[in-house]
């Protein structure tokens, strides 16, 4: 499938699911630099900081394929939309915890560990599924990601591991945040409402698989670690895919897009 | 000079577009520059990037814009920063290894296969008695390490491997 002979149904999907991936890397990548400089090490400072440059990265190269497809140029794209023109799933956008990175982050580590490692195992099985993608642009951009991808994978692992199988607290926490994200994880493993013309259009496997894939690998995980599995994730705060957000998806916009929109003809 | 024919003159030209943020290594060494195309007086370079992210990549666009354009017989350059072939650590050249120890990296391992553990050199002693400190780095293409043998701090390319 390519550009000039897509139907316009398949390039509406092509265009949904391009925005579901770009948005939730975009999204958590901004809401980890928030982290930046209050991570729990200095190792830790540049481990996570350099997860989130590759994944705002990943987010700029979505947004160059919607370019390409005349969706606006990638900046405009990443700045000027509106909130329910978000694609990303709510928990992806949801703050790091009390405080703003200004004043009194009372940031949960915890949190960002299960969010980051939930969504690495979801990412990398995406990735996977988009390499048989019909749409050659965006198969050869999961095969480039899946290489850097594969470093972010195993640094959230190793964290969720150790953590919870650590001490009483460290294990009560990541317990709590485990709870807390499952309520919303479930907005990350659908394709949204366009998800029949997707799967039809041959861009990735249907949903069903892809949550089946990532539930499997969640048991055996929580397995390992001595955790009950708690059944599929819900979808509690509504479908980001549908344009649906919380007045965090706002804060963060407009934090994100402030210089930009001061002067949409900076360098950057 | 006068012998070169344009191509040779473009990629003897990239040999002094250097990465930014490893100022002893050029792109050629690095294995980034996929295709020159020479039409006319007319000159596109395909570029790989190293990861996907990586803040350099206007600079270098400049820089290869800047010392194409130097040749006489070209007016115009155009620089297209493509996505396949995918950029993997093993295009960098032997050359481009060397290079990359004066600068206290050690170059990624060779034949590597992803998943597998790896054996690094300190680019100062040589010895392998090194400690990975952290497998992320200044810049998205580096790790940190420790030589235990010479007590130096050092940086390695990490290995990017095709997962196919």
């Amino acid at each position: 499938m390519n550009k000039e002979t897509m139907k316009p149904e398949e390039r509406q999907a092509l265009v949904e699911l391009l925005y579901q991936l770009a948005d939730d890397d975009f999204i958590l990548s901004f809401r980890g630099s928030e982290w930046l400089g209050l991570a729990p090490h200095i190792e830790e400072d540049v481990a996570f900081s350099s997860i989130n440059q590759d994944m705002m990265g990943h987010a700029s190269m979505y947004f160059r394929l919607l370019e390409e497809l005349g969706e606006g140029d990638s900046d405009s794209i990443a700045h000027l939309r509106k909130p329910e023109q978000f694609r990303n799933a709510i928990i992806l956008e949801e703050v790091n915890g009390p405080g703003t990175y200004l004043e009194k982050p009372d940031y949960d580590w915890a949190f960002a560990v299960v969010r980051n490692y939930f969504y690495a195992v979801a990412k990398q099985i995406r990735l996977e599924s988009l390499r048989i993608c019909s749409y050659e642009p965006l198969r050869e951009a999961a095969k480039k990601i899946l290489m850097e991808q594969y470093y972010h994978l195993m640094h959230w692992e190793l964290w969720f591991k150790q953590l919870v199988t650590s001490t009483d607290e460290a294990k009560k926490r990541m317990t709590d945040a485990i709870q807390k994200v499952w309520k919303d994880f479930g907005g990350v493993l659908t394709l949204g409402p366009y998800y029949a013309d997707i799967v039809k259009a041959n861009l990735i496997e249907d949903e069903a698989l892809l949550k089946k894939r990532w539930m499997n690998k969640m048991e055996a995980v929580f397995k390992e670690v001595g955790l009950d599995f708690p059944g599929a994730p819900r979808m509690e705060r509504g479908n980001g895919r549908k344009g649906e957000h919380t007045s965090d998806l706002e804060g963060a916009l407009s934090t994100l897009s402030e210089v930009y929109r001061a002067n949409p003809a900076a360098g950057w | 000079m006068a012998t070169m024919t344009l191509q040779e003159k473009i990629l003897f030209k990239l040999q002094d577009v250097k990465d930014p943020e490893i100022a002893s290594i050029s792109i050629v060494d690095l294995g980034m520059v996929h295709e020159v195309k020479v039409d006319g007086s007319r000159v596109t370079v395909s570029v790989l990037p190293t990861f996907v992210g990586c803040p350099a990549l206007h600079i270098i666009e400049r820089d290869i814009e800047n010392a194409i354009i130097s040749i006489d017989e070209v007016e115009d350059v155009k620089v297209d920063f493509v996505y396949t072939p995918q950029w993997t650590s093993d295009r960098i050249s032997p050359e481009g290894r060397e290079r990359l120890k004066e600068f206290g990296i050690a170059p990624p391992p060779l034949d590597h296969v992803m998943g597998e553990p790896w054996s690094i050199e300190c680019p100062y002693c040589g010895s392998p008695y090194v400690t990975m400190e952290n497998i992320f780095g200044p810049t998205a293409c580096r790790c940190i390490l420790y030589c235990k043998s010479c007590k130096n701090p050092f940086e390695a390319m990490k290995p990017v491997l095709n997962l196919d």
